[in-house]
């Protein structure tokens, strides 16, 4: 067995796990900072039993992005020792900021933010809800610093085939990195928001009619709406970017074999590699042209100018479609259900029975665009410096099927039982409603009594 | 050698990485050893032993990402020489940490019948990931060998490393619990004890023996007479700890801190005495730490945020552990 594509594969298979659990807890800490806030300001405690309910799911959350980063972090070495040789002048200064300056924030007030809320002051308990919120914004500031370089490298110099950097702050902010900043925290956001939208449309649907409830409704869906026409030209602007660094990806993108002008946009194709043309196509005229150059005759490159330098473009080019895919059609239902919670302060029970499956689009969609931009670097680990098959180690393939052998079975189980909980926490807080017990904020320092409020 | 940075920054990555190794050691260990003596537990003491830990773990582990992250950054080529060479131990490890660190969640929320297979879960992942960790010390020690003889030797430090983690937790439930339980630990300390001796003593004879370049590192004089102290006091501290134990749980719970504390500082004497075997090898005699360390300019630019930032965390991090002192109350979201 090739251990090349067995790495891969697990690699591939660990990012894609691990991402689903970051991408929720960047925006669920800014969602539960709003929750806290709006208790702050209010002192409705509907604001509070939402905050409750939701920071189960962050503590699960964040607890499976711990770990399957952990599995992450070694598998750099396991697997892909090239990668740290050749670029770890860079990667490592990175990465150890990321731990230093993120990793270690969230994690030692995660504490307190769970489980200290009787223990601190009501002000010291907002404070540490911040500075987790804060923590894994900054923990994707870096991380992301890092893949955009690796997509488009900036700041450094080759000696004796290693890079070393000559300018952190080309390094930090290399072309690529604030289009796909913005794409990826509005992306967290967007999934965060379907989701508590979702689960809260499951508590409607059964029987729920608690102010909580329809607290962390408004707010997901009023979050989703707004949103989701700024990810829209978010990433329009992020492709027209790539489209200037690496344009071979965004050829894959649109399955476009040739460079030339008046390129149809691609709806439907099966894209054939060894014929180098596709199937069964279905496109609008000029509409690449038009999207990527802004009139019809515009040139646009074409993927015969770098035949045997591109990515494979059958899943580019669909992993490429069911983001947007998901992206149009996570417009279509914010709106309309935003507009019947503004117009009628209540959801049609269809629109509730579409928002449950929804709940999970924004991890669809997520993982779609991060194989198109991935799956697009190929056969390039770091674009232009280093291929992905120079980095693999020398681990027999035998041993990498076992591994990851045993990792996809883990990710399942966990992924099943992760999803039972999300299930699980929604229908018992529609049981519970309002009755559930909230107990009183002591607003002093190492508050030792509990009082449950009547 | 000259004192200059591209001399200095490969040492003090050196130190680094070992103080975040021991830190990690101390503090995943009391709760990889609570994963550990769930065997040993009953149901309902169950909940108290991951209310006393329940705060802590994920800062703790986040020293093993900052460990093997300067491993990664300040020695990418050993990174890459030890990860693939312990590549299904290292597996192993990550198994038993992702089993343990979700099953922590998973036990509190799932519906009330789901419950025990999560328990089953945490103690599984605890245990095998502290075997795994000391299997990789042992094979580690002996210059990561494959043979036979390194196998069986891995595994003997397996079993100790995960008895003297057993060690940790039950200093740690004497220090968070009271009552039953709190004897149940003082117990549960003695026998773990014994293992956790039997291991330190094993890797103290195996490593010089191992090894001729480390034998004469110990072995000779005057350098003998000023290494004495590190098994002397290791020795010491141990009978100090083992006499302790008959007469804990004292009057008012005074002392209920010292056992961890003490272990704490034997792990501390254990680790220095290690450090000083391999010095100056990052992989034992094949890489030094100046043949693996990375550009002196990319060392200097982590250093510069290292020391602003360490001693921020090593603050925040008492600060949480202050928050939660006190008995192990139950654990609620509020």
């Amino acid at each position: 067995m090739d251990p090349l594509l067995l790495s891969r594969i697990q690699f591939g298979a660990n990012i894609s796990f691990h991402i689903l659990f970051p991408t929720i807890t960047i925006a669920l800490g800014w969602v539960l900072l709003f929750f806290k806030w709006r208790y702050n300001a209010t002192g409705d405690t509907a604001w509070m039993r939402a905050y409750f309910t939701w920071v189960k799911v962050f503590a699960l959350s964040f607890a499976m992005g711990v770990v399957s980063g952990v599995t992450m972090s070694f598998q750099f070495g396991t697997n892909w020792p090239g990668y740290m040789e050749t670029v770890g002048n860079i990667a490592g200064p990175l990465l150890a900021y990321e731990v230093l300056t993120a990793f270690f924030l969230e994690a030692a007030f995660l504490g307190i933010m769970l489980f200290g809320f009787r223990r601190v002051s009501n002000r010291v308990h907002t404070l540490a809800t911040l500075l987790v919120a804060g923590g894994t914004t900054l923990s994707a500031f870096w991380i992301l610093a890092l893949n955009s370089w690796m997509q488009t490298p900036a700041g450094f110099e080759m000696r004796d085939g290693v890079a070393h950097a000559t300018d952190w702050w080309a390094i930090v902010f290399n072309p690529s990195f604030p289009y796909r900043l913005a794409h990826m925290l509005l992306a967290s956001g967007l999934t965060v928001s379907f989701l508590i939208a979702g689960t809260s449309a499951l508590r409607l649907l059964a029987g729920d009619r608690s102010e909580s409830m329809w607290k962390a409704l408004r707010t997901g869906i009023f979050t989703a709406a707004v949103l989701i026409p700024v990810q829209i030209f978010a990433g329009d602007q992020h492709g027209l970017n790539t489209l200037e660094h690496q344009p071979q990806k965004v050829a894959a993108m649109e399955a476009n074999w040739q460079t030339r002008g008046n390129v149809p946009l691609v709806l439907f194709a099966i894209p054939d590699e060894a014929a180098r043309e596709n199937r069964f196509e279905i496109a609008i005229p000029n509409g690449a042209s038009l999207i990527l150059g802004h009139s019809p005759g515009a040139v646009v490159p074409g993927l015969d100018d770098y035949a045997g330098n591109h990515p494979p473009v059958f899943p580019v080019f669909w992993a490429f479609r069911i983001m947007v895919g998901t992206g149009l059609a996570m417009l279509a239902l914010s709106w309309t259900a935003a507009w019947f919670l503004w117009r009628r302060q209540t959801l049609p029970k269809p629109v509730a029975l579409a928002l449950v499956p929804m709940a999970l689009s924004g991890w669809v969609a997520t993982l779609a665009g991060w194989y198109t931009t991935e799956i697009g670097r190929q056969p390039w680990l770091v674009t232009g410096i280093l291929k992905t098959v120079d980095a693999v180690g020398p681990v027999a393939g035998s041993h990498v099927a076992f591994t990851l052998t045993v990792y996809l079975i883990l990710y399942a189980v966990l992924l099943v039982a992760y999803l039972g909980v999300l299930v699980h926490l929604a229908l018992k807080a529609a049981r519970d409603g309002d009755t559930s017990p909230l107990p009183s904020v002591l607003d002093r320092p190492m508050a030792q009594p509990v009082q449950t409020e009547r | 050698m000259t004192l200059d940075w591209p001399f200095l920054l490969p040492l003090i990555f050196a130190g680094l990485m070992g103080l975040s190794i021991l830190i990690y050691v101390v503090l995943d260990g009391f709760d990889l050893g609570i994963g550990i003596l769930f065997a040993l537990a009953e149901d309902e003491e169950k909940d108290v032993m991951i209310a006393a830990i329940g705060p802590f773990w994920d800062a703790n582990e986040t020293w093993l990402v900052l460990a093997v992250g300067l491993l990664l950054v300040a020695f990418p080529a050993a990174h890459g020489v030890i990860l693939t060479a312990l590549y299904i131990p290292v597996f192993v490890l990550l198994v038993g940490l992702i089993l343990r660190g979700v099953a922590f969640d998973f036990r509190a929320k799932v519906p009330a019948g789901g419950k025990h297979r999560w328990n089953m879960a945490f103690l599984v992942g605890s245990v095998v990931a502290s075997l795994a960790q000391g299997y990789m010390l042992g094979v580690y020690v002996l210059g990561l060998d494959t043979g036979l003889p390194a196998m069986a030797f891995g595994a003997l430090v397996a079993l100790c490393l995960a008895a003297s983690y057993a060690a940790m937790g039950a200093a740690w439930l004497i220090y968070k619990t009271e009552g039953a339980l709190q004897k149940n630990a003082v117990l549960w300390l003695r026998s773990a004890l014994v293992f956790t001796a039997l291991g330190m003593a094993a890797v103290s004879l195996a490593t010089p023996f191992a090894s001729p370049r480390i034998f004469d590192k110990w072995f000779v004089l005057p350098d003998m007479i000023w290494l004495s102290p590190l098994p002397v006091l290791s020795a010491i501290l141990f009978l100090w700890l083992w006499r302790q134990t008959f007469a804990l749980p004292r009057e008012n719970d005074r002392h209920a801190l010292t056992p961890f504390l003490t272990l704490s500082g034997i792990f501390a004497l254990g680790f220095a005495g290690l450090a000083w075997s391999f010095y100056p090898f990052v992989v034992p005699d094949r890489l030094t730490i100046w043949e693996a360390a990375s550009a002196p300019e990319s060392l200097a630019i982590i250093l510069a945020g290292t020391a602003v930032v360490l001693p921020i965390i090593i603050v925040y991090s008492f600060y949480a552990y202050r928050v939660f002192s006190g008995k192990a109350t139950d654990l609620t979201y509020d």
